[in-house]
C-alpha cells in the first residue's frame, strides 16, 4: 500500500487537515501524516472533498473554534462530522 | 520546461558546507550595491509620459520602458509615495542607466536627482514645449549611448552577504501554508544569517497572525513599532470602508477555490514564509530604502502581489521568491520573480509558470530543508543570469500603490 498520504495535518492540536491529492472520493480510507509529529493518522472521507480543501478531523458544531497551525483560523457557523468538507459554506472568519 | 529544471535543482541543491561559500556572480554599481540585472530604464513620471518611454523602447533595442498609471495631482503622502516609488526603482542595483521621461520638467527633474544620488547615468526630458516626437529622438540618442555603455559591464563574484532577497506569496492556498511557504522560510532560516538581506511584509494578510508577526521582531521596540503599522491598517483601511466580512476580497475568490475559508488561516500559511529561527530587525514604510544593514526587515506593503513586488523592488530587492499555490503569474520588470509551488494541479495545469516545484513535499517526498536546498540553488542560478519563467515569458507588472484619491 502506498505510504503518499491523502492529506496532511500541520500540528497535533488541529481538529482540521487538508486533503492533498486530487480527486478524493468518498469513502476513501485516508492516511494523513501530523507534520509537527511526523505521525500518521487515518480518517474515512465522508464526502469528495478537492486538493487543498479541508477535511474534518472530529466532530465540529456551529460555533466551534476550527484549529489548524495549532491556532485559532475562526469558527463554524454550520456542522461537520469526522471525514467531511470544511469551507466557507461552515467556516467563516473572527475578524472584520 | 519549468518541471525537469526544478527536478535537476533539487538533485544540484548546495549542501550545508557550501552554504559557508555561497557566491553569485552580479554587477557592482556605482554606489557599491550588486545588482543581478542589467537593465536600462524608461521611466514615466507620469500616466501622459507612457507612448513617448515606449516608442524610445522600442526604437533602442535592450531598454525596457515601464508604463505605469499615475503621477498627476498627487499630494502630501500620497505624492511622496510616489516618488519614493519611481526614485528607488530607478535606484535599484538590477538598473544600469535611466531615462527619465515627464510631461514637464519640474517633477521630472525631481526623479531625476533622487535617482543620481546612486552615481549611475540618468537623463531627464520633459514634453511639453517641445511634442512627444522631438522628445523621443532626443531621449532615443541617450538610451542608445546608455544601453551601449551598458552592454560592455562586466559580473563580478560577489559574496552571498550581498544579495538581496524579497519575498511575498501569491494566489495561495492550503498548500502554500504547508509547502511553498515554509520552503521560502528555510531558506531565510539559512540565509539571513549568512548575511542576505530580506523582506517581508502583505500587511494585511497578516490579520490573524498578528500575535506571531509581532513577537518575531528583533525587540518589543521593533515589535511595538510593528504592531502599530498593522493597526493603523485595520482601522484606517479595514474598518473605515468595510461593507462586510471582507469574503472574496480576503481570502480571494482563487484562495477559496484553492482550500481557504478565513484570513486568519491565510495569516498563518502566510507567515510560515519567515521560517522558525529569524527576526526582523526593522519595520520599513512602502518603497522605503532599509538604514540597519543586513538582516531581515518587514516592509508596510498591500498584499496584492505586483504592488509588493513594484514596493520591495524601490526599496532596492533585487531577487524576488514569490510562493503560490494556485498559480499567480507575476513577474517585475527590473527583478526576476522566482515562483515555487507545491500544488500538483498547479504544476499540471500551468507548469510553465513554476521556477521550483515543492509538490513532494506533500507526498512526504521531500522534506522542507531538500526544498529550501532546491530554493536557494534556484537563487544562485537565478542571480547568475538564468531567467525566471515570468521572465521568459515577458511579465513586467508594474503597479504603483496609490494611498488616496487625487487633487
Amino acid at each position: 500500500m502506498s505510504n503518499i498520504p491523502q492529506f496532511l495535518v500541520h500540528s497535533p492540536k488541529d481538529n482540521v487537515g487538508v486533503v492533498v491529492v486530487e480527486d478524493l472520493k468518498a469513502g476513501t480510507d485516508m492516511l494523513g501524516v501530523i507534520t509537527e509529529t511526523n505521525t500518521t493518522i487515518r480518517v474515512t472521507a465522508k464526502q469528495d472533498i478537492p486538493i487543498g480543501h479541508k477535511v474534518a478531523l472530529t466532530e465540529l458544531k456551529e460555533g466551534d473554534t476550527v484549529i489548524k497551525y495549532g491556532a485559532d483560523v475562526g469558527r463554524m457557523v454550520g456542522s461537520a462530522n469526522t471525514g467531511e468538507h470544511v469551507h466557507i459554506h461552515n467556516h467563516r472568519t473572527k475578524r472584520w | 520546461m519549468a518541471k525537469p529544471a526544478a527536478k535537476k535543482a533539487a538533485k544540484s541543491a548546495p549542501t550545508a558546507t557550501s552554504l559557508d561559500n555561497l557566491s553569485f556572480w552580479g554587477w557592482r554599481r556605482e554606489n557599491g550595491r550588486v545588482g543581478v540585472r542589467n537593465h536600462v530604464l524608461i521611466l514615466p513620471l507620469d500616466d501622459l509620459s507612457n507612448s513617448a518611454c515606449e516608442a524610445v523602447a522600442n526604437n533602442i533595442k535592450g531598454t525596457l520602458a515601464i508604463p505605469h498609471a499615475y503621477g498627476r495631482l498627487q499630494f502630501g503622502a500620497d505624492l511622496d509615495l510616489h516618488f519614493r516609488t519611481l526614485i528607488g526603482t530607478g535606484s535599484n542595483a538590477n538598473v544600469a542607466a535611466v531615462v527619465v521621461i515627464g510631461i514637464e520638467d519640474g517633477w521630472t527633474d525631481r526623479v531625476v536627482q533622487g535617482i543620481a544620488k546612486t552615481g549611475k547615468p540618468v537623463v531627464g526630458f520633459g514634453i511639453e514645449g517641445h511634442g512627444d516626437i522631438a522628445i523621443i529622438a532626443k531621449a532615443s540618442y541617450k538610451a542608445k549611448e546608455f544601453v551601449q555603455w551598458a552592454s560592455e559591464l562586466k559580473r563580478e563574484q560577489c559574496s552571498i552577504d550581498e544579495l538581496w532577497v524579497s519575498t511575498k506569496c501569491g494566489e495561495s492556498d492550503t498548500t502554500t501554508g504547508l509547502g511553498s511557504c515554509p520552503t521560502v522560510g528555510n531558506m531565510y532560516d539559512k540565509l539571513i544569517p549568512k548575511g542576505v538581506t530580506g523582506v517581508f511584509g502583505e500587511t494585511s494578510e497578516i490579520t490573524g497572525g498578528e500575535h506571531i508577526a509581532r513577537e518575531r521582531a528583533i525587540s518589543k521596540e521593533i515589535g511595538d513599532k510593528w504592531y502599530k503599522v498593522w493597526n493603523a491598517y485595520q482601522q484606517e483601511v479595514i474598518e473605515a470602508n468595510k461593507v462586510d466580512d471582507l469574503s472574496e476580497s480576503q481570502p480571494t475568490k482563487g484562495n477559496i477555490a484553492g482550500g481557504l475559508s478565513s484570513i486568519e488561516e491565510k495569516a498563518l500559511g502566510n507567515l510560515e514564509k519567515i521560517g522558525r529561527e529569524c527576526r526582523y530587525i526593522d519595520v520599513l514604510g512602502p518603497a522605503e530604502e532599509p538604514q540597519k544593514g543586513n538582516g531581515l526587515y518587514y516592509m508596510d506593503t498591500s498584499s496584492a502581489a505586483a504592488e509588493c513586488v513594484t514596493l520591495m523592488a524601490a526599496g532596492g530587492w533585487v531577487v524576488h521568491t514569490f510562493p503560490t499555490g494556485q498559480g499567480n503569474v507575476i513577474g517585475n520588470p527590473i527583478v526576476p520573480v522566482i515562483k515555487i509551488s507545491a500544488n500538483p494541479k498547479t504544476l499540471r495545469t500551468m507548469g510553465e509558470h513554476i521556477d521550483v516545484d515543492v509538490t513532494g513535499i506533500l507526498r512526504r517526498e521531500q522534506t522542507l530543508d531538500m526544498a529550501g536546498d532546491a530554493l536557494i540553488d534556484m537563487i544562485i542560478r537565478t542571480a547568475n543570469g538564468r531567467l525566471t519563467a515570468a521572465e521568459a515569458l515577458g511579465h513586467r507588472e508594474f503597479s504603483l500603490t496609490k494611498l488616496y484619491r487625487s487633487a
